[in-house]
């Protein structure tokens, strides 16, 4: 039962700490999306097409979209973090609940967000050729399955290491280990180069800026918030 | 100064912390697994590169936060 309820609290605090990034998203995304929206809506009218059809208001994709897309994302992935967390404690680590949530937090960041994203960053509307987007949606998962495989490879050899010798060089050499397959992965994966012309550097920027804050924000949190819901029920459980 | 064996040392030590057994780890960790993938499915994918559900209205309404969180979008 105990995964399950872990499975539970993760879940719970993905949802809080989605919250809290969907506020940072609407302060500092979504001007740099609204600011992308109206280079593309320029753009179409200079070459004499009819603006885009609205579906859905950008209001409401703005608003009770972006709060729901977010709130998937960190239900989502508090539940997977929560499961590696389970299996990890204990196991992988002695540290206290509240130290393991912030490592996974951190390395959950680090390989699912950060070493995807600098291959493939984030893209405002605008950006991007939709001819394209089999292509990348195929190599922006094939990245982050291969940064996950990266960083388990790289966590089983630096456990060894830290086995046979001490803590300090299996840290290190998961580190260089990671660093060094990472590097070979991002070259040899297709690049794409997809920016249209005249689209404002600084929205760029700024967008990819508030894309990965509203990661640091999300992950933060939730790790903070897991190590203190995971706490009770781990105490509970070693004492009875 | 606090005896180290008082009562309050005592209630605050932390236990070691103990491995939660595979077999019992493993039907959740299934369900889970599943449960999140299809829901970072329908924020990730769903009505851009794969269609399970006819039409654009997923896709228009997880329109931004699809763009913010990284995937790619059109």
């Amino acid at each position: 039962m105990i995964a399950g309820r872990l499975l539970a609290r993760g879940m719970i605090a993905g949802c809080l700490a989605a919250a809290l990034a969907f506020v940072f998203a609407r302060f500092f995304g979504e001007p740099q999306v609204a600011l992308a929206i109206a280079f593309e809506t320029a753009r179409h009218a200079a070459h004499g097409a009819a603006p885009e059809h609205e579906m859905i208001s950008r209001s409401v994709q703005a608003s009770y979209g972006l709060a729901t897309a977010t709130l998937l994302y960190g239900a989502g992935f508090g539940g997977l973090f929560a499961l590696v967390f389970s299996f990890a404690y204990g196991r992988l680590s002695f540290c206290s609940p509240r130290v393991l949530a912030l490592l996974l937090a951190v390395a959950g960041f680090l390989t699912v967000v950060l070493v995807p994203d600098l291959k493939y960053p984030p893209n405002p509307p605008a950006v991007g050729n939709p001819a394209t987007l089999g292509l990348r949606t195929e190599t922006y998962f094939v990245m982050i399955a291969l940064s996950i495989s990266v960083a388990a490879i790289a966590c089983l050899i630096g456990q060894k290491v830290s086995q046979m010798r001490d803590e300090w060089s299996g840290w290190l050499c998961g580190a260089a280990v990671f660093v060094l397959l990472i590097a070979l992965v991002q070259a040899g994966l297709p690049n794409v180069n997809e920016v249209p012309d005249g689209f404002p550097a600084v929205v760029l920027w700024r967008f990819r800026e508030a894309a990965i804050g509203m990661q640091v924000v999300l992950w933060g949190s939730m790790g903070l918030i897991f190590g203190a819901l995971a706490t009770p029920v781990l105490m509970a459980r070693a004492r009875s | 100064m606090m005896h180290p064996s008082s009562s309050r040392a005592r209630a605050i030590a932390v236990p070691a912390p103990v491995a939660i057994p595979l077999n019992a780890l493993l039907p959740w960790a299934a369900f889970g697994l599943l449960l999140c993938v299809l829901m970072l499915y329908f924020v990730g994918a769903e009505q851009g590169a794969v269609s399970l559900i006819s039409g654009h209205e997923v896709h228009e309404f997880v329109h931004d936060g699809r763009h913010l969180l990284g995937f790619p979008c059109h």
